[in-house]
């Protein structure tokens, strides 16, 4: 094509709507963010500059803080989980046979449902008295526990609806990861008569190293925005046993009405998922480089 | 595949079957109780929910939620809101990924950076301001104020501008000397290729919309704006623990039923696109 004809490509106009919307919606908003939080705000008023002082603000407030430890908590209980049983399923699934797609169909169903179905659900599976957990443990002699009621519990109330509810997507990821593995890999290890716990260590696992870091990422920067667990389960309590930080965004910006405090947590895990997301970026060009090593 | 040859000759132990048969009894114990749940009558579930294991059922619950306008019409705004989102996020993702993967202009490149720059912003780094300006425009209960952030996806535009690069060269170039307009090109040659892709995105799209949460928790201040998942937590407040658990339960199942619908009949679609898409 003569570079006379491509200056005469309409690609701004094919691009354009999009960007416009893009602008609009994301990117004015992600700016008027930073601005609202150097700002003390209500809802209709234009508030005035407080500079840094929501920031500091937040670093003083004992229930940020609390939530905070509690996102980092349960996102350390929710990650390794998922991470570990999503790879056994994916082991166990990966096979061409009419039982494993059944299974793995089951195990992604409850993924397809929305977060009020889900913990409606578990909320009276964990009910200690009326709940399905509570009858078996009941039935079984034992006395049921508080999950959602008790501050110990709580956090387990969430971890354990949220790896029922999005158990499907990392173990769709590990089986995408797992044909993508040579096959001559383990017919070589055949021949070498290689057990099967070594071929697991010195061939599957390492292959699987880019699919594992994407996995443990994005579940990462996903739990660190638990919402609606926390509010719909057990509304962030008992004495905020359970708040994450944003249902703690929630409860000041549409509770209170502070707007620019809460948008100051908004840019702080931000800045934490940023963290998260390059991190993944450095280690997975890493993880590319020894790939081109072997 | 060639793995799935290899693995399916060494055989899986006992006990690896026994822990996924586990698990998938644990998946699946929860959704046949609520369903078992939603057709008790609701005065025979008042502290004692095992009753849900044992007759009578009915479907009085179910035949509550037609008679009360309101479930219906939270089915219905769901409806709009995420075929409307669907369809928008298809038509502004396609016509950037021509513009980006098959087309020069200049800035070209800096453009669509600006747009990767999108993935990293999560949604709760906008979502106050978001509701702040909405609020200023007046978008608040209302459809495109439900719509409109749904379609700011920039991994819509990186997908698409991915998989319209693929296509080989040939294939417009010959239209182009014949003197055909890009918008032709574009409707008659590359959107018919990119099937594949545009459903992938409609899935992916259409399941985010339709269970998305704080959004339209957010936006939504009238009841009959609500949408399903919106209006289902508010029902779930109100009703105090178990004296309307089944109709409770009916509803959820009423609700995530489209859905299951969708799910059963793309299955596989849905499985490999989600695979697919995330590892490359």
């Amino acid at each position: 094509m003569s570079q006379a004809a491509r200056r005469r490509d309409p690609g701004l106009a094919f691009v354009g709507p999009f960007l416009l919307v893009y602008c609009l919606v994301l990117i004015l908003p992600m700016l008027h963010g930073i601005w609202l939080s150097l700002h003390v705000i209500d809802i209709w008023g234009d508030g005035r500059f407080a500079g840094l002082a929501n920031y500091s603000r937040l670093f003083a407030d004992p229930v940020f803080g609390q939530s905070l430890v509690n996102t980092f908590i349960v996102t350390l209980m929710i990650v390794p989980l998922l991470t570990v049983i999503a790879l056994g399923l994916a082991l166990a699934l990966n096979r061409a046979t009419r039982g494993a797609a059944i299974l793995r169909g089951i195990f992604f169903s409850s993924a397809v449902l929305s977060v009020t179905i889900v913990t409606l659900i578990w909320r009276f599976i964990l009910a200690p008295d009326a709940g399905l957990l509570g009858e078996v443990w009941q039935s079984a002699g034992w006395e049921p526990l508080p999950f959602l009621s008790s501050p110990g519990l709580a956090l387990w109330a969430l971890a354990i609806t949220t790896i029922w509810w999005s158990i499907g997507l990392p173990m769709l990821l590990f089986l995408a990861g797992l044909q993508q593995v040579p096959a001559d890999l383990y017919e070589a290890a055949a021949l070498d008569k290689a057990s099967r716990w070594r071929t697991f260590t010195q061939i599957t696992l390492p292959a699987l190293r880019r699919t594992t870091i994407l996995v443990v990422m994005l579940q990462t920067a996903a739990q660190l925005q638990l919402f609606g667990q926390s509010q719909l389960l057990t509304a962030g309590g008992p004495s905020g046993a359970s708040r994450t930080v944003v249902l703690f965004m929630n409860e000041v910006a549409f509770g209170r009405w502070e707007l620019g405090y809460a948008q100051a947590a908004a840019e702080m895990l931000f800045l934490i998922i940023l963290g998260v997301t390059l991190t993944q970026y450095w280690l997975t060009g890493r993880a590319g480089e020894g790939d081109h090593g072997r | 595949m060639a793995a799935d040859a290899v693995s399916a000759r060494t055989r899986l132990p006992l006990a690896a079957w026994i822990g996924v048969l586990l698990g998938a009894a644990v998946m699946l114990t929860p959704l046949l109780w609520t369903l078992a749940l939603s057709f008790k009558a609701n005065s025979a579930l008042v502290g004692n929910s095992g009753a849900a294991l044992t007759p009578p059922w009915t479907l009085a619950n179910y035949a509550a939620i037609f008679g009360n306008g309101q479930t219906l019409r939270w089915l219905i705004n769901s409806t709009i809101v995420s075929i409307g989102t669907t369809i928008g996020v298809l038509i502004l993702c396609s016509l950037a990924g021509y513009g980006f993967a098959r087309l020069d202009f200049p800035g070209r490149r800096w453009l669509f950076l600006f747009v990767l720059v999108g993935l990293a912003i999560p949604g709760q780094a906008v979502i106050l301001s978001q509701h702040q300006l909405f609020a200023w425009t007046n978008l608040h209960n209302s459809y495109p104020g439900l719509i409109l952030p749904g379609l700011t996806t920039s991994f819509g535009v990186f997908f698409m501008t991915q998989y319209m690069r693929a296509i080989p060269r040939e294939l417009d170039e010959a239209a182009l000397l014949d003197g055909a307009s890009h918008w032709r090109i574009f409707t008659r040659i590359i959107l018919p290729l990119t099937v594949p892709a545009q459903s992938t995105l409609a899935v992916f799209t259409f399941l985010g919309s339709w269970n998305d949460y704080w959004w339209p928790l957010i936006s939504v201040t009238r009841a009959d704006m609500y949408t399903l998942t919106v209006g289902l937590a508010a029902a779930q407040m109100n009703y105090a623990q178990t004296s309307g658990l089944g109709y409770l339960m009916a509803q959820a199942i009423f609700a995530s039923l489209p859905i299951f619908v969708v799910y059963l009949i793309f299955q596989k679609q849905i499985i490999q696109a989600m695979a697919g898409t995330a590892i490359k």
